[in-house]
């Protein structure tokens, strides 16, 4: 039976704070930056003592910076305390979760006036620790006393993907590039650099330091060079991983009924999906996400929506085979399709299937537990035609998330309305 | 054949004796490895233990470069990278474990389905000795 929400939810207000590395800056501070903007973006205005219910999505405060119970801190940091404030924890899919724990609990006419957040504060930790703390998202009992690091292990779905479909790592580099792109004109991207930036920024520090200065053809050389762009996990490097980054979003989701309240531009969720599964080696497929695919069905099914009719959608690039699985996983592409897309520049901008016009995780920035309110922030942007330089043109109406936990123990997909 | 529980701790402790054992549910007859106390295939609450032939091939790898902190504790990094991977077992199900006997300096000469058979990694010493699940190329 497909179930729907009891009640009708939209968003009215979204905000984030600049995702990159801040010295000095702990989760709360970058949730108080990412709250502020959600005030301003509130058309009508409210009165932030009206939020009834907070739900945060954090990964690893606890290890990022020794800060466990999050969730009544960021509450108390905008004020809202006692109002219950309820963390949710699913890996980088933790604040794609919390927003439904959001829709849902408004959906059930428990509350009317919902707070969404998503935090992360990871580089206060040296690179090693990062890793090791990413892979307890991992299997720490069958699947890290392996070696696998995260980069490891969507490195071997990419050996899996490009074995079964004769795929070219090319494919690769063309996400990262395109992505790069997108987040240039991002300016709340981590990296607001094309990789041309990139190669132009390295040739003036070479001439600077008077070092000689390198010289690549063009952007796939440079992205092809070793130096330039080493290997993190064969067949993955560096630009094929997102960064380390901190950072916070903030959403506000209230009842149908009260929309227009707050905006006569709300966006509505139509569909809601969640999935769950076991570690990677134990799937039936290593070539895409099975909970991803899963999640996905179920939130066409309850929008009545074909992957055909979306139009912006931000997917979980954590590493770039993974947004050309998610491309597929969602039925933009048939399977083994993806990586001819990317390639074929069809998920740019200008593309017939934009994808991660924010500049996805890989450019915008993945502070884990906040990438999947993120991803809700560019969507809110793209539908009502608030993305600036990076707007999609048409006036596009019907906008999807993807967020991913681990590498798929957990997925949840949203697709939002326009109306 | 054991009246052990189905927990990684049991799991490791075969793996110690140069056992890599799995969980059959005697209902259905799916093979798990690693092993579980539930089948997910028939719901059946009440499996067995089995050991494996640790025969296998290989489904998928990475050559990883950027190592945690235990393997870099073990001797791998940057300047030593190895290979990690899935292993699809004879029996049916797959599993992660290091996989030794493989170029890691030329990946690309690494093929998926290239057979491999059960290794038996020890690292630390004493107490905190431990066996870890390698897989290696059989030649």
């Amino acid at each position: 039976m497909q179930r729907k929400p009891g009640r009708g939810v939209a968003i009215v207000g979204a905000g984030m704070s600049k995702f990159g590395a801040f010295p000095g800056l702990a989760t709360r501070d970058l949730f108080v930056e990412a709250f502020r903007e959600l005030l301003a973006s509130v058309d009508k205005g409210f009165d932030a003592r009206d939020i009834e219910a907070l739900y945060i999505g954090n990964f690893s405060s606890d290890l990022f910076e020794g800060q466990a119970h999050t969730a009544p801190i960021m509450a108390d940091w905008v004020g809202l305390t006692p109002r219950p404030a309820t963390r949710v924890e699913d890996a980088c899919a933790s604040s794609g979760v919390a927003f439904r724990e959001g829709l849902i609990a408004i959906a059930s006419g428990l509350y009317d006036i919902v707070l969404v957040g998503g935090i992360e504060k990871m580089t206060d930790l040296p690179t090693a620790r990062v890793t090791d703390t990413l892979a307890t998202a991992a299997d720490v009992t069958y699947e890290t006393p392996a070696g696998f690091t995260f980069p490891g292990l969507y490195a071997s779905m990419a050996t899996a993907y490009l074995h079964a479909y004769g795929a070219t790592s090319e494919a690769f580099l063309k996400v990262g590039l395109k992505n790069h792109e997108n987040g240039a004109l991002n300016p709340k991207a981590q990296f607001g650099q094309r990789i041309a930036d990139i190669i132009e920024a390295r040739k003036a520090s070479a001439a600077k330091k008077g070092k000689p200065i390198p010289t690549w053809a063009d952007e796939l050389a440079f992205l092809n060079d070793e130096r330039a762009n080493p290997v993190i996990a064969w067949p993955l490097r560096l630009y094929d991983c997102s960064p380390i980054s901190d950072g916070a979003a903030a959403l506000l989701l209230v009842s149908e009924e009260l929309a227009r309240r707050f905006t006569d531009a709300p966006l509505y969720v139509i569909g809601s999906g969640q999935a769950s599964d076991g570690a990677t080696h134990d799937r039936p497929t290593l070539t895409g996400i099975p909970a991803a695919q899963r999640a996905a069905q179920l939130a066409y099914a309850m929008a009545g929506v074909t992957p055909a009719d979306i139009q912006p959608a931000e997917v979980h690039d954590c590493f770039t085979i993974a947004e050309i699985m998610a491309t597929e996983d969602l039925g933009f592409f048939a399977p083994g399709e993806g990586w001819r897309a990317a390639i074929e520049g069809r998920t740019a901008r200008t593309g017939d299937r934009p994808i991660n016009t924010s500049g996805g995780l890989k450019s915008k920035g993945h502070p884990v537990g906040a990438s999947g309110a993120g991803q809700v922030v560019e969507i809110w942007k793209q539908l009502r035609g608030e993305a600036g330089a990076r707007q999609l043109p048409g006036e596009p109406c019907l906008g999807l998330t993807h967020n991913v936990g681990g590498t798929g123990q957990t997925c949840v997909v949203h697709i939002f309305e326009r109306r | 054949m054991s009246e052990k529980p189905f927990t990684g701790t049991a799991f490791y402790a075969f793996l110690k004796e140069h056992k890599l054992m799995g969980a059959r549910c005697p209902t259905c007859g799916a093979i798990y490895a690693p092993p579980r106390p539930f089948c997910p295939a028939c719901f059946n609450a009440e499996l067995e233990w089995v050991e494996l032939s640790g025969a296998g091939r290989l489904a998928s790898y990475s050559i990883i470069v950027i190592a945690p902190t235990a393997m870099i504790e073990a001797g791998y990094g940057r300047e030593h990278p190895y290979c990690s991977g899935v292993v699809e077992l004879a029996e049916g199900p797959c599993i992660s474990a290091q996989i030794l006997g493989v170029d890691v300096a030329h990946p690309e000469t690494i093929a998926i389905g290239t057979p491999v058979k059960v290794a038996f990694i020890e690292r630390g010493e004493g107490e905190a000795q431990k066996t870890f699940l390698g897989f290696e190329v059989v030649p």
